[in-house]
């Protein structure tokens, strides 16, 4: 499938990045050249072929719903860019 | 001989009949990283008063009862994507430049336990991805063999750590073969442990199906010692196995009689390295002199590897770090106009090239209109691998093969051309997508004089038998005692 600069934007956009005029030229090289080669995989019949998302016969892991010791609003914060009155502070997103 | 030369093994000892204390040999360890690290730039932070502080303390649990684990009072070190509380891990990003974790890992938390002492954390790739350690914001860490050469990665610090006695022994992360291929880049002994043996709990994901926490080591006994250490179930890792973990080092047994070996024909083909094939079927013949039977076989599905572990990791990357978003933790832009622009910024600035190169390549394979084309097709593929293995291991107790195509490359080699940078993951990916642990040993050297290793890969849970074969391997060649003059 073919690789366009429209291609690298609606995915940038997709990830949440800003990509300048240089990186999305850039890109839209590199991506080229790694999807023609994953491009190879069509080369294998998989009809009918299970996908394996795990490789243990690993189901749900469930445990019991018990309240158990968790990290103090002050050390969870001390991580964060920028906080006010024990909370996160995050620009104005409702008008 | 001093005292940073020793193993964890040999240090033990000395420890045990109080020839040495924790102190003394944390002391060698950190005046060999202050003489030395400024040219090898293998550690991002060293945890120097700290490590003192320990070592002290662990010195007067040992007067005081003896020492219990045959780890306490080892300095060890640990790749920078592996949580430790109160010390900065920083993934060699500029997002987690400052994080402090409120927590250890699970595996740190156990070598803890095991009275081990942290000397710090080491350089790599960028959030793990990469093969050169080229990819982190802060540094880059040399091969000790030939400072113009890379350490391979992305565990490079890890790996450069203890081949250049800067670490007893160290703790990556591999996930398609970050903790074996700089371990045979840099001569020293490297295990990726089965999926789900050692806890995820704390490693800062990658590819989550593919990743897992495995020991670098000067030798195999240190391998069996940490792994014992490391390994088990845990409650706080959802794909962590509950199984009986034996005790590893009851494998170091200098027999591989009647051991049934095979080679993948397709490992020994075009592009690999004369030097690297010469090394690896000199070992083959060394295992057979031993009494094992050794023989080639195809597995013919290797070409496909490759495409497969890009599109599985990269996928599953641009989701586990959707979470980068200048929120909770880590950098945040300084200018932004809106919400949506703070996300975009502070990922934009945040992250290096080659994780934006993979957030999109996974962001396109999952994109709505190609899902089926690539990740669906990827888990087929995957499923294929796997039946490639199972088949062989109906035959053989152990595979193995080379680690990687060449021997470490230059500085700037490889690092324009990020395809090229993949393609050298051929040996070890299949190993992740399979789930199944593979350890490498050094089993020559090249033209340059630079370390080969070889790739040893098992069954599921069968590290055993390939600490087995590794410390028979050992045993018989003189390959391990070959040091970096550094």
């Amino acid at each position: 499938m073919k690789i366009t600069k429209e291609t690298i934007e609606h995915v940038a956009n997709l990830a949440r990045l800003n990509l300048s005029e240089q990186e999305k030229e850039k890109l839209t090289l590199e991506m080229a050249s790694i999807i023609s080669y994953v491009d190879k995989l069509n080369e294998l019949d998989t009809e009918g072929i299970q996908p394996t998302s795990h490789v243990l016969p690993v189901q749900n892991v469930f445990r019991e719903d018990i309240c158990s010791q968790s990290f103090d609003r002050d050390t969870i914060l001390s991580n964060a860019p920028s906080s006010e009155d024990g909370c996160f502070k995050v620009p104005k997103v409702v008008e | 001989m001093e005292l940073y030369q020793l193993t964890a093994h040999e240090l033990g000892r000395l420890i045990k009949d109080r020839k040495a204390s924790a102190v003394e040999i944390t002391g060698s360890l950190l005046d060999r990283i202050e003489k030395l690290d400024s040219s090898l730039e293998s550690y991002i932070t060293v945890c120097k008063e700290e490590s003192l502080k320990r070592a002290q303390s662990v010195q007067d649990k040992i007067d005081r009862d003896g020492p219990v684990s045959p780890l306490a009072g080892i300095p060890m070190a640990l790749k920078d994507n592996i949580c430790t509380m109160g010390i900065k891990t920083t993934c060699a990003s500029k997002m987690l430049e400052n994080f402090v974790p409120p927590y250890d890992a699970t595996v740190v938390k156990k070598l803890y336990n095991s009275d081990a002492i942290l000397l710090g954390k080491l350089n790599m790739d960028e959030f793990a991805m990469g093969g050169s350690t080229e990819n982190s914001f802060f540094k880059q860490t040399k091969n000790p063999w030939d400072l113009e050469r890379v350490p391979g990665g992305s565990s490079g610090g890890a790996a450069a750590s203890v081949a250049a006695h800067e670490s007893i022994f160290s703790l990556g992360s591999d996930t398609g073969g970050s903790i074996r291929q700089p371990a045979s880049f840099c001569g020293t002994v490297g295990l990726k442990p089965t999926y789900g043996a050692v806890s995820r709990f704390g490693l800062v994901a990658f590819a989550s199906s593919l990743d897992q926490i495995g020991p670098l080591t000067k030798d195999i006994t240190d391998c069996a010692l940490v792994l014992n250490a490391i390994c088990g179930y845990d409650s706080m890792d959802s794909t962590s196995v509950k199984t009986d973990y034996p005790d590893y080092t009851k494998a170091l047994v200098n027999d591989v009689k009647g051991m049934k070996i095979g080679i993948p024909r397709d490992y020994l083909g075009e592009g690999l390295n004369p030097d690297v094939k010469r090394a690896v079927l000199d070992a083959a013949e060394t295992f057979r002199r031993l009494g094992a039977e050794v023989e080639e076989f195809p597995l013919p599905i290797t070409e496909y590897a490759i495409p497969a572990y890009y599109l599985i990791a990269c996928a599953e990357a641009s989701s586990n770090l959707a979470r980068y978003d200048g929120i909770k933790y880590g950098y945040r832009a300084e200018k932004f106009t809106d919400l949506l622009d703070l996300y975009r910024q502070t990922r934009s600035e945040g992250f290096g090239n080659e994780v934006k190169r993979r957030i999109m390549l996974g962001t396109y394979a999952l994109s709505s209109g190609y899902y089926d084309a690539y990740y669906k097709k990827a888990l087929q593929v995957k499923t294929l691998i796997k039946k490639g293995f199972d088949e062989a291991f109906e035959k053989y107790d152990m595979v193995i093969g080379p680690t990687s195509p060449t021997t470490a490359f230059k500085i700037g080699e490889k690092a324009e051309n990020p395809l090229e940078m993949y393609l050298v993951d051929i040996y070890t990916v299949s190993v992740n997508i399979a789930g199944l642990p593979g350890l490498v040993v050094p089993c020559g050297k090249d033209a340059n004089g630079l370390p080969i290793g070889l790739q040893m890969i098992g069954k599921p849970f069968s590290e055993s038998t390939l600490l087995r074969a590794g410390y028979t391997f050992e045993q018989n060649t003189e390959f391990h005692k070959n040091k970096a003059e550094i």
